[in-house]
């Protein structure tokens, strides 16, 4: 059921596949193999974030506090409740990352556009904060250290390597549950909810409803990245929460192209290779960073494909000038 | 508990309020008339109060150091403005990200500049005493902060009321376009309100200084009650600005004396009322 033209994608993605599954077998040096754990995991909250903005026209500033509930929430059940046990794990990432979206959805979709926008930052900064300042439950700015990454059923996957095929796992899940979110008729309903609301709403939809959902489910896909994360870092602090985190997967996003979910991937690993290779050259790399987002935000809105796509067309002689951000919205 | 407790409290979130203004007045007429937001507000008032304090060491007077620490954030705003966010007004993700990386940017360049220890900004020597009344004791300077912020309100409220160009922004606040149509020029007031925007929030610095102190990430704890101000008070208007800064800075006053670990999160409260009650916030109009 391959139509012809996309055997070369089935190809790519082949290849891509095995490439990563041999990766830390194949003498890479562990720094790098973290360094992928760690887009693996970016990659999975960047999508769930792309359900947001790609696909129900949402942009949301607080995915990093659905990730970040996921990562306390773990780190504490493991701390002070003693429930280490990886399925137990997910699934209070599912369910604490779920829960955070419950109450920030009954709030901001109150408000839409920009609106939302303003209300998920300081939703997500408040988040922060009681992250920061909630000491006795969360360690404040120490953040919470003292638990492992625990056995998945009778495999130790303690190492890096094993660690590495965790997170790569759950990647392809979550990649695959995605896609079929947005191909079900449920995700037709979204993108109808994007393109126009109002006449959805005319057609008998329940235009909240449907957003309320979606950031549920991103919320929950979200939550288990985070825990993850913790698992990756085996530490939790306010820093897996915050605006310049919610930031950076919104870059991620456009990066990857807004609304094309495999482009998370790409998107994830240039921005974890960059600000790890810039922090490791210079301890500038913020002021570099943010010159960087400039420069994204302003000569690859469309992400780095679209990118790709303007500069053969400016080589064959026709124009492309480069889109608005908020003409990809809707 | 006793009275004095409610009214230091009261005294106290009404000074913090003042510099809330400071910071919120201006974000919310840029977002009124430009729909930019801009994040970098909070930023300007942390270059603002580092400018600032390093003027005071060098025996420059409080006052003219909080001016040129505003002018320095004016110079910058005005510079961030007409070099990039003139160009994406109608597009809101661009603008913010832009001034999100400007954020960034900025708040490397203090941590190299002034390194990152926490430094406390005394209140100028003529206002640095405390008042006490029975068993009411607080500083002076918390009742010149109050004073000068509302007198900084009336100014503009003046201003905006009684100058040309303070209707022009009115008009296009309300209806770009049909201000366009009738051949004002609108765009010169956009560099004038982010210009003035930039320019108070970076003479906020250096007087809120003697309450929050300046260190780096201070702009990133401002930023939500900045919104959160502009969420209740309703966007672009100025009296809800300052209607939301004195409410928000009272809670943030209250929350922080009854609820220390969770002060944060009791602005949270007055946010979610205010989305379910009254989503356009109290000055606010549907759009």
């Amino acid at each position: 059921m391959i139509a012809r033209g996309s055997w070369k994608w089935v190809a790519i993605a082949a290849i891509g596949l095995a490439v990563v599954l041999v990766l830390p077998r194949a003498g890479v040096p562990t720094f790098y193999v973290s360094l992928f754990t760690q887009t693996w995991i970016y990659a999975i909250v960047a999508m769930s974030l792309d359900l947001l903005v790609g696909f129900t026209g949402l942009v949301s500033f607080a995915q990093s506090a659905f990730f970040g509930a996921g990562a306390y929430g773990v780190a504490i059940a493991a701390t002070r409740f003693a429930h280490t046990d990886f399925l137990t794990g997910i699934l209070i990432g599912l369910l604490a990352g779920a829960f955070v979206a419950a109450i920030f959805g009954l709030v901001a979709l109150r408000a839409e556009g920009v609106g939302f926008i303003i209300i998920t930052i300081a939703l997500n900064q408040i988040m922060w904060g009681l992250a920061y300042q909630w000491v006795s439950m969360s360690g404040g700015d120490n953040g919470i250290t003292g638990f492992i990454r625990p056995k998945v059923g009778p495999f130790d996957v303690s190492s890096n390597a094993g660690f590495y095929y965790v997170c790569l796992a759950f990647l392809i899940v979550m990649l695959a549950l995605l896609v079929a979110i947005t191909r079900s008729p449920f995700g037709l309903v979204l993108r109808g909810v994007r393109e126009t609301p109002r006449r959805m709403r005319a057609l008998g939809y329940n235009v909240w409803l449907y957003r309320y959902l979606a950031m549920l489910i991103a919320g929950a896909i979200a939550g288990v990245a985070g825990v993850l994360f913790a698992w990756y870092n085996q530490f939790v602090g306010p820093g897996d929460l915050d605006l310049t985190l919610s930031t950076q997967l919104l870059i991620i996003v456009i990066l990857g192209g807004i609304g094309s979910l495999y482009g998370q991937i790409l998107g994830a690993g240039i921005v974890v290779f960059l600000s790890n290779g810039l922090s490791a050259l210079t301890q500038r790399w913020e002021l570099i960073l943010g010159a960087i987002y400039f420069i994204i935000v302003m000569y690859a809105p469309d992400g780095l494909m679209g990118v790709g796509h303007r500069i053969v067309r400016r080589m064959q002689g026709k124009s492309a000038p480069s889109p608005l951000i908020e003409n990809q919205l809707t | 508990m006793g009275p004095a407790f409610y009214v230091q409290n009261l005294l106290g979130g009404l000074a913090y309020g003042s510099l809330l203004f400071l910071i919120a007045s201006g974000f919310t007429l840029i977002f009124g008339l430009m729909r930019i937001i801009n994040l970098a507000q909070t930023a300007f008032y942390l270059i603002g109060a580092y400018v600032g304090l390093t003027l005071i060491t060098h025996h420059f007077n409080f006052w003219a150091s909080g001016l040129i620490g505003g002018i320095t954030t004016a110079l910058l705003g005005f510079a961030l403005y007409s070099l990039f966010l003139h160009r994406y007004h109608a597009d809101h993700l661009t603008s913010l990200l832009l001034t999100l990386g400007f954020t960034l940017m900025l708040d490397d360049s203090v941590l190299a500049i002034w390194g990152g220890d926490p430094h406390s900004i005394s209140p100028p020597p003529e206002l640095s005493s405390s008042l006490q009344f029975g068993r009411l004791v607080f500083p002076s300077y918390w009742l010149a902060l109050i004073v000068v912020s509302l007198a900084i309100a009336a100014v503009l409220f003046v201003f905006m009321q009684r100058t040309k160009l303070g209707m022009i922004i009115r008009a296009a606040v309300d209806d770009e376009e049909m201000t366009r149509g009738l051949g004002v020029d609108v765009n010169r007031s956009f560099y004038i309100v982010f210009t003035a925007g930039a320019l108070l929030a970076g003479l906020g610095g250096l007087l809120g200084g003697p309450i929050t102190a300046a260190y780096p990430g201070l702009d990133g704890e401002l930023t939500p009650l900045a919104f959160a101000v502009v969420i209740v008070g309703g966007m672009g208007s100025l009296s809800g600005a300052l209607a939301g800064s004195m409410l928000i800075g009272l809670v943030n006053a209250f929350g922080k004396a009854l609820f220390p670990e969770f002060s944060y999160f009791t602005i949270f409260v007055p946010v979610a009322l205010i989305m379910a009650l009254r989503p356009q916030g109290l000055f606010g109009r549907v759009q």
